[in-house]
């Protein structure tokens, strides 16, 4: 039998879910209640200056990069569970490619700021 | 209570049926009747043509499993009193097996799974008989003895989605097996197994539906079994990945 390279797609939807699971609720806290009600001025600062530390991009790209792994992974096996008759190599592409993409995306972003 | 409820058993005959069909049979309620008993019931005193495997009748020899109103479940181990209220209950052979006549399926492939783990003891020098048995202690018999409470009787395979789709799938019993020897300080054969859990019809096929650890009539807890396999595939992923950084050849 051949060896499988789901451990990778595995590991990331893992990582991911257990972020979310320790730290998402007070993420949507924070970013959704906290920061728009706070003072607009010295929130901006502390933002950026989260974003400008080294961790705290590292921290963005964690909370960011991993749930969409997560994300994807349960989209592409739930897509399969469901029956839907998409190719499975497709829909596993635009899956884990999507994911890809943004991830890049966002570490460019946190890199040039 | 009334005094009699109606089983519907889903007769197959191969050579004479082209598909399964429902045949009723009403059998004398009593409280303490289970479904195996009430198919000897029929066997014996209504219909003698009728097929289905049973041996202990106490949840040991795992034969008796079928699906009982649609979930796969030990006939010795579900009584008639439950279905009391209804009046009626229908009996079909296990889910994703090949029907070979009424409730008698076609053990031959899950039985090949099981073999294909290799689940038994590997040991990298034999010990002479003068040195004693092999001793655990009881923390190392804790590690697999739930895993090994398995009685193979299939329900977990009739359970599974990703069985049913593709029986290329491993499954959960020969899953949990292949654990219950790798995690058994007595044995030096995980580099044996975990070729079979690396692969796609190993643990990876599996999508963590749970329903096998629901129906398990053991209280095996397959779904843990095999995500317990995810982790040491994973793992066993990770340090190939060094091997072959190291330039030493994929294991």
């Amino acid at each position: 039998m051949k060896r499988s390279n789901e451990p990778i797609a595995w590991s990331l939807f893992g990582a991911g879910g257990m972020l979310l699971a320790l730290i998402g609720p007070g993420l949507v806290f924070t970013t959704g209640f906290l920061l728009p009600f706070g003072e607009p001025v010295a929130t901006w600062h502390a933002v950026d200056a989260f974003i400008a530390h080294p961790l705290g991009k590292l921290f963005l790209l964690a909370v960011i990069a991993l749930p969409l792994y997560h994300t994807v992974h349960r989209l592409h096996h739930g897509l399969q569970e469901l029956h839907v008759p998409l190719p499975h190599g497709l829909v596993a592409l635009l899956c884990y490619g999507s994911a890809t993409v943004l991830t890049i995306a966002s570490a460019s972003w946190l890199l040039v700021r | 209570m009334s005094d009699s409820i109606a089983i519907y058993v889903a007769r197959y005959r191969p050579g004479e049926d082209d598909a399964p069909t429902e045949q009723r049979y009403d059998v004398p309620l009593s409280a303490d009747l289970s479904v195996l008993e009430a198919l000897n019931y029929i066997k014996d005193e209504l219909d003698p043509t009728l097929s289905y495997r049973w041996s202990c009748r106490m949840a040991i020899c795992g034969s008796c499993g079928v699906m009982i109103d649609g979930e796969p479940r030990l006939g010795c181990k579900t009584f008639l009193r439950e279905f009391a209220g209804r009046g009626e209950l229908h009996l079909r052979a296990l889910d994703h097996f090949p029907v070979e006549r009424d409730l008698v399926v076609d053990l031959e492939g899950f039985m090949g799974h099981l073999e294909t783990v290799k689940p038994w003891m590997f040991h990298e020098a034999e010990r002479p008989v003068a040195e004693g048995e092999y001793r655990q202690t009881p923390a190392e018999l804790e590690r697999y003895q739930q895993f090994s409470q398995c009685i193979n009787c299939g329900l977990c395979y009739a359970a599974c989605p990703q069985f049913g789709r593709d029986d290329s799938f491993l499954g959960p019993a020969a899953l949990t097996l292949a654990l219950r020897y790798n995690l058994d300080s007595r044995d030096e054969g995980s580099a044996e197994r975990m070729p079979f859990l690396n692969a796609d019809e190993g643990v990876w096929r599996c999508t963590f539906v749970g329903y096998c650890s629901e129906v398990c009539p053991k209280d095996v807890d397959p779904a843990a079994a095999v995500n317990r396999g995810k982790v040491a595939s994973t793992i066993n992923y990770g340090l190939n990945l060094l091997r072959l950084a190291g330039g030493k050849r994929d294991a």
